[in-house]
């Protein structure tokens, strides 16, 4: 943002919007990204994370519109990942190099990594609490998510919760709230638990689950990317349930890659195979689609299906480049199968299964091959083998 | 029977083993599968450090 926003009385938005970003370490971002940060006012005055450091004059900037930087107390550090952080030193030249870094135990460990002896840094303890006058700030270890140094920071008597990368979305827009982006904030959400947070899953469940027991209650989640959950916090708490149980719908991903059309050509006929089921399927060819853009397909889809010619007795470069990605991200619960032209040799089907094994994926068809081009019958095979698929699926969902 | 600690700060403690992978009670931190991994980040065995 050019200018802070108020978010309640007292606590503003001043961050900065990335307006540029294209490429975010490996990840598209279509719609640039934000890197959010907030400024609390209170007998303590308190910043809630920073930027990447070629924005620390704008957040700067921002936090001059409401008070001279100088006049806060306490910087909390809720993860170390250089987006948040990048600015840190800078920003602690103007606040005060005295001045108290909070972060948690990792985050102490990590920073110090990133910017030997520049911080006053101080690990807080899961729980610990902090008082600023008016209102209190709990801490939160939230390890893993996603990494060994993340934590929230909750204000207890706004309800508010700081909770990093978490809940967020790579979007810069004119829009601070989940009520002026519209519905299309899912979208860029579930592509950030896909690409970010998927393989974490399990404690994205444990971290809901103790959310419930302990009653905290959530009127406001302010991630440190994109856009404030201030409207219906709930819905997004909801999905990410939903994302990490990961129990699929019925939907198919064909990922391939192809060399001279064939296997282009079997893929489309697998997928109309899958489609006469009235199973979803999403055709996605390696050399066209981003690898982040597959992963957010793969997110809720109950199947993969991957396509790939045989080159030089291996499987083709960009599909395995795909198939690295996704294998990193440990989707679970999945049903896989393979299908790919060959030559002379035909290694890639073998390849690819024995991937899908090492994912601990439910291999469900032993694969199809077609040598070089396929004719009709191989194309009805291929049509039988999207059908099969489409069967399981449904059997399962 | 020595704790061996992660990178991502997990603790492997032979007392508890890792009960939700399979592995009991009273395992050494040498005797965990070679396909055993972090329970928390996912790190292979090769990068924990022995606690003393």
């Amino acid at each position: 943002m050019f200018k802070p926003v108020e978010i309640a009385p007292g606590i503003y938005s001043v961050g900065c919007r990335d307006w540029d970003i294209r490429d975010f370490h490996g990840y598209s971002t279509y719609e640039g990204t934000s890197y959010n940060a907030f400024l609390i006012l209170d007998e303590k005055n308190v910043l809630i994370d920073t930027v990447k450091k070629e924005f620390a004059q704008e957040l700067l900037d921002n936090i001059s519109k409401i008070i001279d930087p100088s006049d806060i107390d306490v910087v909390i550090s809720n993860h170390t990942e250089m987006d948040h952080s990048g600015a840190l030193t800078a920003v602690m030249e103007r606040i005060g190099k005295e001045k108290t870094v909070l972060c948690s135990k990792m985050g102490l460990k990590n920073l110090n990594s990133h910017f030997p002896g520049k911080l006053n840094l101080r690990a807080v303890d899961n729980g610990e609490e902090l008082n600023l006058g008016k209102r209190t700030l709990a801490f939160m270890e939230t390890k893993m998510l996603h990494w060994p140094d993340s934590m929230f920071t909750y204000v207890k008597e706004d309800k508010i919760l700081f909770s990093s990368d978490a809940f967020g979305q790579h979007y810069a827009g004119d829009c601070a709230f989940d009520d002026e982006i519209g519905d299309k904030v899912m979208d860029h959400a579930a592509k950030y638990y896909a690409n970010i947070l998927l393989n974490y899953s399990s404690r994205v469940q444990t971290l809901l689950k103790s959310v419930q027991e302990s009653g905290l209650e959530i009127g406001m989640i302010c991630p440190d990317h994109g856009v404030i959950w201030r409207d219906n916090p709930g819905a997004i708490i909801a999905r990410y349930d939903e994302w990490s149980k990961q129990d699929g719908v019925k939907k198919a991903v064909i990922i391939f890659d192809t060399m001279w059309k064939s296997t282009a050509t079997m893929a489309r006929e697998v997928a109309k195979g899958i489609e006469s089921r009235d199973v979803h399927v999403r055709l996605m060819n390696t050399r066209k689609c981003h690898r982040s853009d597959i992963m957010t397909e793969v997110l809720d889809a109950k199947a993969l299906v991957v396509g790939s010619p045989t080159l030089n007795n291996g499987i083709f470069p960009v599909v395995a480049d795909v198939l690295t990605y996704i294998k990193g991200l440990k989707p679970q619960n999945r049903m896989a199968a393979a299908f790919g032209s060959y030559g002379w040799s035909g290694e890639s089907v073998k390849i690819l299964n024995r991937e899908f094994e090492a994912m601990k994926m439910d291999v469900i068809h032993e694969g199809l091959k077609i040598q070089y081009v396929p004719d009709e019958a191989d194309l009805e095979k291929c049509f039988v083998m999207g059908q099969a698929i489409a069967d399981k699926i449904l059997d399962a969902c | 029977m020595s704790k061996y600690e992660c990178p991502c700060d997990y603790v492997y403690d032979p007392a508890e083993g890792d009960y939700e992978n399979g592995i009991e009670a009273g395992t050494a931190f040498e005797d965990l599968p070679d396909s055993w991994v972090c329970p928390l980040c996912g790190a292979e065995k090769e990068f924990f450090e022995k606690l003393d």
